[in-house]
């Protein structure tokens, strides 16, 4: 089938601006990266400067695609990361609208290209724990209670991709944060480290000139692993209790 | 900065202001609700001029509404100042496609309802409040009091027989109820008050009382226009 795409061109020669591909020959079992390397290819044989944007695993895991597909973060599949969304949910002649996700805190690299170093930043602040190395122990030796692992396991389905960012109006990043804080505050091993953590990870968040979360839930709408709100709202009740009931010092 | 200005500054922090702010406005609602009411009784306003005079000299509740001034101030200062951080967040380049699911259309315009309430309360203040305060309006005798009372129900009264002003009143209540739709589930999200248990039943009593309290306001002027 033959599709349009318009396409967000930014670096080189471009300017920041959209550039359209017509007619572009595309088979229905083809991903949609597919669809762009193929769209790639047709580039540089016509010695054209390709268009860059980003993906690793193509297994739905990773969280590097990214990508606003006609106004929507990883296109318009729900709980679907770009790379497993497939061309046959297309129709002959469409157009289809691919910008980068939009924040002042990704700025844009080169076409389809934002630097998320942002997360990382906030990972660095508080995301992890602090264990003595050695022996790893016996796996059962922590109890955990099976609904306890499971919600912790659903925010740490969280790979980080930014599509919260970029489908919050107020470019807000508190879904990906509460996800990290809720995941480690809810198992025993991170329940330890908890209220500093998140008073370190929310001071990283602001400091990176993410907007503040109101409750639009559009995070939640677009997100490929489908996060849960909730978790913002657990990742308030841990900041509250950190500041009005910890002696831990604020960020 | 100390640990509390460190708070309130924080993106969680700002949250929590509109949040508490916001909710003590929705209880002040209520009162201003059950005293508009007595608009709705056939006494010439009677019992509407009593209970002006009491929330007006009543010690506690004076206090009370001093906080509420500061309070609306806070929360459309804060409001205006999270809506400019928020925008400068997002960036100068827009989407040039843009996405936004039917519940999240509240949500996203709350700045906008704000405003448009704010523009009615400075109205509304001017008209009602202020010659209040001024005590230009004329004595009347009450039955509760043995000494005469500002008669506030003269111009409320006046007002409402202008159906220009009733229209522009039941317009600006949509817009409170379109506001607390999203204001009232949200105020408690931001505490941190999401759990599967009793999420469901916030969301419906916000759903009943966005409905209720602006629809309640609005009804008295329809009324009072269409009884003449």
């Amino acid at each position: 089938m033959k599709l349009n795409l318009k396409i967000w061109r930014q670096g080189g020669k471009y300017k920041g601006e959209f550039v359209t591909y017509p007619n572009l020959d595309v088979n229905p079992d083809m991903s949609f990266l597919e669809m762009l390397d193929v769209l790639n290819e047709q580039l540089v044989s016509q010695r054209e400067e390709p268009v860059a944007f980003e993906h690793d695993c193509r297994e739905g895991i990773c969280g590097t695609c990214s990508l606003v597909i006609d106004g929507q973060a990883h296109g318009p599949m729900k709980g679907t990361t770009t790379c497993q969304v497939h061309m046959r949910h297309y129709h002959e002649g469409e157009t289809i609208v691919i910008e980068p996700f939009r924040a002042q805190s990704f700025p844009v690299i080169k076409d389809l290209v934002v630097d998320r170093s942002a997360f990382d930043r906030i990972i660095q602040s508080g995301g992890y724990v602090s264990v003595n190395t050695g022996q790893a122990q016996d796996a059962n030796s922590i109890p955990i209670e099976k609904e306890q692992a499971s919600k912790s396991f659903d925010a740490a389905a969280c790979i980080g991709c930014g599509a919260c960012v970029a489908a919050c109006p107020n470019s807000s990043a508190m879904l990906f944060t509460s996800a990290k804080v809720s995941h480690l505050a809810l198992l025993p091993q991170g329940h330890v480290e908890r209220q500093k953590r998140v008073l370190a990870m929310v001071a990283q968040m602001d400091k990176e000139g993410f907007g503040k979360c109101s409750n639009v839930t559009a995070c939640e709408a677009e997100c490929p692993k489908e996060i849960s709100v909730e978790n913002i709202a657990r990742m308030n009740r841990e900041y509250l209790g950190a500041v009005f009931v910890s002696d831990k010092k604020m960020g | 900065m100390s640990w509390f200005s460190k708070f309130l500054s924080s993106s969680i922090g700002q949250k929590v202001i509109m949040s508490l702010t916001g909710i003590f406005l929705m209880l002040f609602l209520i009162v201003h609700l059950l005293g508009n009411l007595q608009l709705l009784k056939d006494d010439g306003g009677e019992a509407f001029n009593t209970y002006a005079f009491f929330m007006t000299h009543n010690p506690l509740i004076k206090t009370i509404s001093y906080s509420l001034y500061a309070f609306i101030l806070w929360h459309a200062i804060q409001g205006i100042r999270l809506w400019q951080a928020n925008k400068a967040a997002r960036g100068n380049v827009r989407y040039a496609v843009a996405h936004t699911r039917p519940n999240e259309r509240n949500a996203r315009n709350m700045a906008w309802f704000g405003i448009i309430i704010f523009i009615f309360l400075i109205l509304h203040l001017w008209q009602f409040w202020l010659q209040m305060k001024m005590g230009v309006l004329p004595p009347v005798e009450v039955e509760a009091y043995d000494h005469p009372v500002q008669n506030l129900y003269l111009p409320v009264a006046a007002a409402f027989q202008n159906l220009g002003y009733v229209i522009f009143y039941v317009v600006c209540m949509v817009v409170v109820g379109l506001h607390l739709w999203h204001g009232f589930w949200s105020s408690f999200q931001t505490l941190g008050i999401n759990h599967p248990r009793y999420t469901p039943l916030i969301k419906g009593i916000g759903v009943v009382y966005a409905v209720a309290v602006p629809l309640g306001f609005a009804i008295i002027p329809v009324w009072m226009y269409l009884m003449g």
